[in-house]
């Protein structure tokens, strides 16, 4: 299972990838590898920003459904509009072409208290 | 939590196990919907050995079957397999169930794993006849193989050729071991269902033979065998039946023989017929891009009118497809509705089964 250095994770299973102000946010391969085939990725194409701890979307897996929820607090730059047709992609690369959406960081308060590589390795026992 | 004799290979295979109905079952090896269109396309394998086998005999086997199930045993000849169910007297469902014909004496009755139980001591408190009955569920292994190419598969295996009709069985051997060859299964595809007494190296010895007689024979687990029998409409005990619903409201009018003499739920289902059904189990496509699952709200402007007993995306069409028991009046062909999912609504319309073409 990849836990790639440089990231910060939450204990629900998201990544989140901080640059400056700029934030990538997508789902950890174990919780890919829990949700199985994913269908789609059900976020409002008008979603604006996500508030820390509220759900900001939800992924559909044929198994079952899985609550995106958000690390912190930002405005919504982009959406991963390529997982449309692709929604494989994030089963198959979801710490890269699998990323859900990008955002620019309004609070970064809760951020320092999210598990690095190491700790989250820890939480899912790898 | 039981193990079938193929726990070992599927684990092998990269199985992801879950705990169905107190066994420890593949759900998947690498992907639900790979698994589904090898089904379609070209073969795959399941371990059902979780499935229950109860045999009836004596010379009062057939009577006993006949009472206590719906559709007419007595039309079937040795060799062949009824689709039917067992009712309570208010005509609710025990379960769904296979019915093979050995002889006039001999009877094998193939139930659901989570039933196991409760239909055994059904039969046993039911049996007016004193049919002898034998609970050989634990003993048996059951290997489903479904899809275009099944047949190729098992005429390697057996080394001779196999022209069973659909519902029809025969008898083979693998290494010495009496086998079930059972042209019968839940996919809608071409497919055989081998039943067989083997240790774990038999079973998995026999899994390994059908996998080797053919090019890229995939093993499949529960949740393509969901998505499979969804796509035509086949019911699922526990979802779609259960003590709640009866067999006319099901769709399962086809094997309720009421003409029947004497069977455990008779009067209530021709009280049900003479009174007319309030409501059907109805198959739903959806329109809009959305995933269907059991226990969503159907409704009409706003007012919800059922939930939804089983759904999936279907992996042939791409769109979502369910079944709901819906009032009548909402259950003609293109009659629209909307699936409620995250208090969201999501269109959808009535449509004819199967929702894929059978082959």
């Amino acid at each position: 299972m990849q836990i790639p250095a440089g990231l910060k994770y939450t204990t629900d299973h998201e990544w989140i990838k901080v640059e400056g102000n700029t934030a990538w946010i997508g789902i950890t391969d174990f919780a890919q590898s829990e949700l199985g085939d994913i269908v789609f990725l059900d976020i409002d194409p008008n979603l604006s920003s996500i508030s820390k701890g509220d759900s900001f979307g939800n992924i559909e897996a044929v198994k079952t459904v899985g609550t995106l929820y958000a690390p912190c607090s930002g405005t919504v730059l982009e959406i991963n509009t390529t997982l449309n047709d692709n929604p494989e992609t994030i089963n198959s690369d979801p710490y890269g072409d699998g990323w859900l959406i990008k955002i620019e960081i309004t609070d970064a308060s809760g951020l320092e208290k999210l598990m690095d590589d190491a700790e989250y390795k820890k939480q899912v026992g790898a | 939590m039981k193990k079938t004799k193929l726990y070992e290979i599927n684990v092998k295979n990269g199985a992801k196990m879950v705990d169905f109905a107190g066994y420890s079952m593949p759900v998947q090896y690498e992907s639900i919907i790979a698994e589904h269109k090898a089904v379609r396309n070209n073969v795959g394998l399941f371990d059902v050995s979780h499935m229950g086998e109860v045999f009836v005999e004596g010379e009062k086997a057939l009577d006993f079957v006949n009472y206590i199930t719906i559709n007419d045993a007595s039309k079937l000849t040795p060799g062949k397999v009824q689709y039917s169910a067992m009712c309570y007297e208010d005509g609710g469902i025990v379960d769904d169930l296979l019915v093979y014909k050995f002889s006039d004496t001999k009877f094998l009755l193939v139930i659901n794993a989570s039933n196991i139980e409760k239909d055994f001591d059904w039969m046993v408190k039911n049996n007016i006849f004193g049919a002898s009955l034998t609970n050989a569920s634990d003993d048996y292994t059951l290997i489903a193989v479904q899809g275009p190419e099944s047949k190729n598969l098992v005429e390697k295996v057996f080394n001779r050729s196999i022209d069973l009709e659909y519902y029809t069985f025969t008898e083979g051997q693998f290494q010495g071991i009496d086998v079930i060859i059972s042209r019968t299964g839940y996919t809608g595809e071409l497919g055989y269902e081998l039943y067989f007494i083997g240790d774990e190296k038999i079973s998995s010895g026999l899994w390994e033979a059908l996998v080797a007689a053919g090019n890229n024979v995939k093993p499949a687990g529960l949740g393509s065998r969901d998505s499979l029998r969804l796509e035509m409409g086949y019911c699922l005990y526990g979802n779609d039946i259960d003590q709640t619903t009866n067999p006319l409201e099901a769709g399962l009018g086809w094997i309720t023989k009421l003409t029947k003499e004497n069977f455990i739920g008779k009067e209530a289902l021709l009280k049900v017929k003479s009174e007319g059904l309030k409501r059907k189990l109805t198959p739903l496509l959806i329109k809009d891009k959305c995933f269907p699952r059991h226990g969503y709200d159907v409704a009409v402007n706003g007012n919800v009118i059922g939930k939804l007993t089983s759904g999936t995306v279907s992996p042939v069409l791409e769109k979502g497809i369910a079944l709901a028991y819906l009032n009548l009046e909402f259950t003609a062909p293109g009659t629209e509705v909307d699936i409620i999912i995250r208090e969201k609504g999501y269109k959808a319309e009535v449509v004819k089964l199967p929702f894929i073409e059978k082959k």
